[in-house]
């Protein structure tokens, strides 16, 4: 345990590395995928290629991600933005799926409803089709974030930031320690964010929690 | 007053869905498209909000085309009730009911409060203002439905079979509101059912529309109980159409005879039952009031148990009775 106390320092910066890492792909897969998703449902046909496709990026190994990102952008081998880059293709391949389906939950006359009282199409989407979607949206939101925080740990391999430099150090030094608190940081790290779009999927959504519907005699 | 001339509408794939309606909508009034499923009604209400657009012809508000101006802003204008209603599963009922007052931009407190004042007026317990939709009954949400449409105060309320989906006594609880609110609120009402009964109980005009989008017959509900165009219009109607008719004919000119000793009465004058021969006491059965139809006057004589209908006034007494040489002569042509 002296060994956490001595480099704590370094655990809180791997931390915060760690989580930028891992969430801005996140954010950033969200808001690519929001207006691809729309589109896919607008105009169908391509909701099954793009779904696909996502299928298809969301199988390439990881490491192989790292290392080809690099020459295709022209970054780094160490740069972060390889990790990023690559997180947010994963992400996006997940997503697609989820916006499409939270979409398509949207019931029918509740989109001739809004249709019908006169919301423009923006406004509709955002604060009409949006929020009906957000549990379905987070459902693959929480999946890619827990995958996110795994997958930096990978990048740590090549070099790259996060708890996944403690393995490195642990294995190159032959040394327990540094790899047990990585493994137990990094799972701490997957749970607390879980719990917290959780948290805030409850928030966004106090309609959704009306579980017995009250339906009373008097009408 | 909504007028149709010559609109058709066909699909892109083909089906014609209506087919050269000409027709005109009154104000301040309850028209009614009735027919069998798939007939045109929905698309033919659909086209006067522009959530559907015509293929030819045209429709005009007053005399303005309905093309005059952006789609959304005509929207806003006419109200829209829906079966199952189509609320907002995210908005809390009074939210819902402020929808269209938010998205004209008035002030908040102001649209919340006309929300509030229409769910009193649809018959909605405020009690359930904060509630979410999917907390409501049917019969529930077909109110706040209603509350919706109206909140910012549209001339034109558009409604597709909004009753078809609660049971009957609600529905009936439903439409007898419906009609006492158009009472206070007179907007011109476009009604959408495929129910005969509720299209005549409802409409002031009855459009009847027939598979392929065209109209077969437009006219009040008595004219069409009592003369249907055809046998499409006819067999629509089903049965008893005579008997139905009994429902637009006051029992104004009855002749009534004087309440014969045998109806004992209470102290105030209503009716508390017939005396019989061994004198035991038989319920009255149905009573009816001079305002009602010679459908109630005859219900009342069908239920009194010595085939005299009794007659009361507004206070509940008795004021006389008609026998069945008296319906008779009313039901003659
Ligand atoms: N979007 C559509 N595309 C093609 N045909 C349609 C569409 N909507 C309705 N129809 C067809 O048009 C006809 C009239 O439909 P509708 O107006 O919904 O009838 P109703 O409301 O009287 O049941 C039906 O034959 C229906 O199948
Ligand atoms: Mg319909």
């Amino acid at each position: 345990m002296s060994w956490v106390g001595d480099n704590s320092a370094l655990i809180w910066e791997q931390l915060r590395e760690h989580l930028y890492l891992a969430l801005i792909p996140m954010v950033l897969g969200l808001l690519i995928s929001l207006p691809l998703g729309y589109v896919a449902t607008r105009f169908s046909w391509l909701a099954n290629p793009l779904v696909a496709l996502g299928g298809v990026l969301y199988s390439l190994p990881s490491i192989a991600l790292f290392i080809v990102l690099p020459a295709i952008l022209g970054t780094q081998i160490l740069s972060p933005v390889n990790i990023i880059v690559a997180l947010t293709i994963y992400a996006v391949s997940l997503l697609i799926r989820n916006v499409i389906d939270g979409l398509r939950s949207v019931p029918e006359e509740v989109l001739q409803a809004a249709v019908s009282v006169g919301y423009g199409t923006l406004r509709r989407v955002l604060t009409v089709d949006l929020p009906i979607a957000i549990p379905v949206i987070f459902t693959g939101l929480r999946v890619v974030t827990v995958a996110n925080i795994s997958m930096v740990s990978v990048g740590a391999i090549i070099g790259i930031g996060g708890f996944g430099e403690l393995f490195t150090t642990g294995f190159q030094q032959d040394f327990l320690t540094p790899i047990v608190v990585g493994v137990v940081l990094s799972l701490a790290l997957a749970l607390v964010c879980d719990i917290a779009l959780v948290g805030l999927q409850r928030l966004l959504t106090p309609w959704a929690r009306v579980i017995s519907p009250l339906k009373e005699a008097t009408t | 007053m909504i007028e149709f001339e010559d609109v058709t509408k066909r699909y892109p794939d083909g089906t014609v869905a209506v087919d050269n309606l000409s027709l005109r909508i009154p104000s301040h009034q309850i028209t009614v498209f009735v027919g069998p499923s798939g007939c045109g009604k929905t698309t033919s209400l659909r086209m006067i909000n522009r959530t559907i657009e015509r293929t030819s012809g045209t429709i005009s508000i007053d005399g303005e085309d309905i093309n005059s101006k952006d789609a959304v802003t005509l929207r806003r204008g006419i109200g829209y009730v829906i079966q199952n209603a189509g609320l907002f599963p995210h908005k809390t009922v009074v939210e819902n009911v402020a929808t269209v007052p938010k998205l004209l931009g008035w002030d908040k407190r102001k649209a919340r409060s006309t929300a509030m004042e229409l769910l009193e007026r649809v018959g909605l317990d405020l009690k359930l203002a904060e509630r979410y939709p999917a907390q409501l009954s049917g019969g529930q949400q077909q109110r706040v439905g209603v509350a919706r449409a109206l909140a910012a105060d549209p001339i034109i309320m558009l409604m597709d079979e909004p009753f078809s989906a609660v049971d009957p006594i609600v529905r009936n609880q439903l439409q007898e509101e419906l009609l006492r609110l158009q009472r206070d609120i007179g907007k011109t009402i476009v009604f959408v059912t495929h129910d005969i009964d509720e299209a005549i109980k409802l409409g002031d005009h009855v459009a009847v529309l027939r598979v392929g989008g065209k109209l077969a017959q437009f006219a009040p509900p008595a004219e069409l109980l009592a003369n249907p165009v055809d046998e499409f219009v006819e067999n629509f109607i089903g049965k008893d159409r005579g008997y139905r008719a009994l429902t637009f004919v006051t029992a104004e000119e009855l002749r009534l005879t004087d309440v014969p000793a045998e109806l004992t009465r209470a102290e105030d004058g209503s009716p508390k039952g017939w005396v019989n021969g061994s004198g035991e006491l038989e319920p009255v059965g149905a009573t009816f009031q001079r305002g009602d139809s010679l459908r109630a006057a005859l219900d009342a004589v069908l239920t009194s148990p010595v085939g005299k209908g009794v007659c009361v006034d507004e206070s509940g007494k008795a004021v006389g009775v008609v026998e069945y040489a008296a319906l008779a002569e009313a039901f003659r042509p």
